[in-house]
């Protein structure tokens, strides 16, 4: 039991430590695709330290919610991680908290107070982004249902660590419903995280902004909390895209600790080759005009709806 | 049987899937290139679909018919309409459609839907690798007879037509398996032909009128004036 906790905080450790460090190694791939240097892929770290040392200054109009904010943003991803599989492949100590559609909530709760701060200040720019994030999201909330769905008439289950079980044989692997189901959610990663074919993430221009916006606001501690949380909650994400849903390739079999500490460069592996399709995705598209947002998540919807009737077909 | 057949299945069922997103996509997308470019991915489904049907089932013939396909829609059709049909329809990145694209996608996903209901209660065809041919053939046909009443322009109508085609050869090849090779191969060369004329026909238009929308031709001219 006592190191089962231990796996699982080795798990939060993970998550925390290297997510700046995947987005930092995603910017700078970005950078070198279009043939310019780029920052240092320790710049995220950079620039936390930085943020942490500034002073911070809050709004006389804004409420506790814009205070509590970056610390529920900060702390979602790492509830969420103690429920998915990181560096594990058996169930650690707090796997039956919480099944997927649980984590999805947590995930959604450090969205929702994102979006409540940004409307608490009166800055303009604040509540436009704030509501352009909610179209984004109650477009994205059927494709979300639809691949829990698909996961659970598949699989027999949405908590993570059974689902991940299923993929394991090649047939399996192979399934039209499981190719779809990932693509399906890959396109949804690039929507909730703001990636290009939906959101700039590196825009500086306030009437363009969908996910930056929201923190605007903020400096110093608060500005630090954030930018960490987004980092974490991409990191989170491409966890539960790589190692629920295509599969549990990589993660420690045993309760060892020197297989769990193996699992570390090699699921750090699988991210790094997750990062390069990104990287691809995102050198390759244009971001869209937000009205045609909906269409490409229409085409996320389908995707999944096609993966669940496939699912479905196979008597 | 043989070791390799769930995979060999499972292939099939994602030649399945790429084939009835390409169909949506055939439906919805903007361009004029785009639909073209997803006629092409749909062709190669089905000639995976149909390769892997081949190797699975034992029908060397089928293979022939793999790579007669190969050759004339993937490849053939995309040139002849290139050929055929003006550059500047090709250029076109915004073709007009009758209802907007996300309710034509809910519209399709219906239809899928209808087809899947309508096959699950025929007897399953050709065993477990072309078990799921049957419901995802009737999507693509379905899906094909919609795209065509739902564009505006002669060439995506064109597609449609072949979308339709390759819908139902999709469905028939786990149907009937060992059809003679000669009855197999009268469709692609049937299709060239469409391409072809209806190719010849939209340039003509083009070059009278001035426009291939369909829904603008509704007057009549004085024939033959140059």
């Amino acid at each position: 039991m006592a190191r089962s906790i231990g796996f699982n905080l080795l798990q939060v450790l993970f998550v925390v430590a290297l997510a700046p460090l995947v987005s930092g190694v995603l910017a700078r791939l970005k950078e070198v695709v279009q043939s310019r240097r780029g920052p240092s892929i320790f710049q995220p770290y950079r620039d936390l330290r930085k943020f942490f040392s500034k002073d911070e200054i809050v709004s006389e109009q804004a409420s506790w919610i814009f205070r509590v904010t970056p610390y529920v943003v900060f702390v979602a991803p790492i509830f969420v991680t103690t429920l998915i599989p990181v560096l594990t492949s058996y169930p650690l100590f707090f796997a039956f908290m919480g099944d997927m559609l649980g984590g999805g909530f947590v995930l959604a709760l450090g969205g929702f107070f994102a979006t409540l701060a940004a409307v608490d200040t009166a800055n303009p720019y604040g509540p436009m982004g704030a509501s352009r994030t909610r179209m984004v999201g109650f477009l994205a909330e059927p494709v979300f249902m639809i691949v829990f769905f698909t996961v659970s008439f598949i699989a027999g289950s949405t908590i993570p660590y059974i689902v991940q079980e299923h993929w394991i044989t090649l047939s399996e692997f192979f399934a039209p419903s499981h190719v779809l189901l990932v693509i399906a959610f890959v396109m949804l990663i690039l929507a909730e995280a703001g990636r290009i074919p939906v959101d700039n993430p590196t825009g500086h221009f306030e009437l363009a902004m969908i996910d930056e916006s929201k923190s605007l606001e903020y400096s110093g501690t608060g500005m630090a909390l954030m930018k960490w949380g987004g980092y974490m909650k991409l990191l989170v994400l491409m966890c539960i895209l790589l190692n629920v849903l295509v599969s549990p390739w990589g993660l420690a079999q045993r309760q060892s600790v020197g297989d769990v500490l193996l699992a570390v460069p090699l699921v750090l592996f699988k991210i790094g080759l997750f990062v390069l399709v990104l990287v691809v995705i995102e050198s390759s598209l244009s971001k869209l005009r937000l009205f045609r947002v909906s269409e490409f998540l229409g085409a996320a919807f389908v995707t999944s709806v096609v993966a669940m009737i496939t699912g479905l077909l196979r008597f | 049987m043989n070791a390799l057949m769930p995979v060999l299945a499972s292939l099939n069922g994602l030649a399945a899937g790429v084939f009835l997103l390409s169909a949506f996509g055939l439906l919805a997308t903007r361009q004029m290139q785009g639909c073209v470019r997803f006629f092409r991915l749909q062709s190669l489904a089905l000639v995976a679909s149909i390769a892997l049907i081949a190797v699975g089932l034992r029908v060397p013939d089928l293979l022939a018919v793999a790579l007669l396909d190969l050759a004339i829609k993937p490849l053939l059709i995309p040139w002849l309409l290139r050929r055929y049909v003006r550059e500047e329809l090709f250029r076109r990145r915004e073709i007009d459609q009758v209802l907007n694209i996300p309710s034509s996608l809910l519209i399709a996903l219906a239809l899928t839907i209808i087809a899947y209901f309508v096959a699950v209660i025929l007897p399953p065809a050709a065993g477990l690798m072309g078990a799921i041919n049957v419901p995802i053939g009737l999507a693509g046909l379905l899906l094909g007879a919609f795209t065509l009443a739902v564009r505006r322009e002669a060439v995506p109508q064109l597609i449609g037509i072949f979308a339709i085609e390759n819908g139902s050869l999709f469905a028939g090849i786990a149907i009937a398996p060992r059809l003679p090779l000669v009855a197999e191969m009268v469709f692609p060369f049937d299709m060239l032909i469409i391409a072809l004329v209806i190719g010849i026909l939209t340039r003509i238009t083009q070059e009278r009128v001035g426009t291939t929308e369909v829904g603008a031709l509704r007057s009549l001219r004085e024939g033959g004036a140059e």
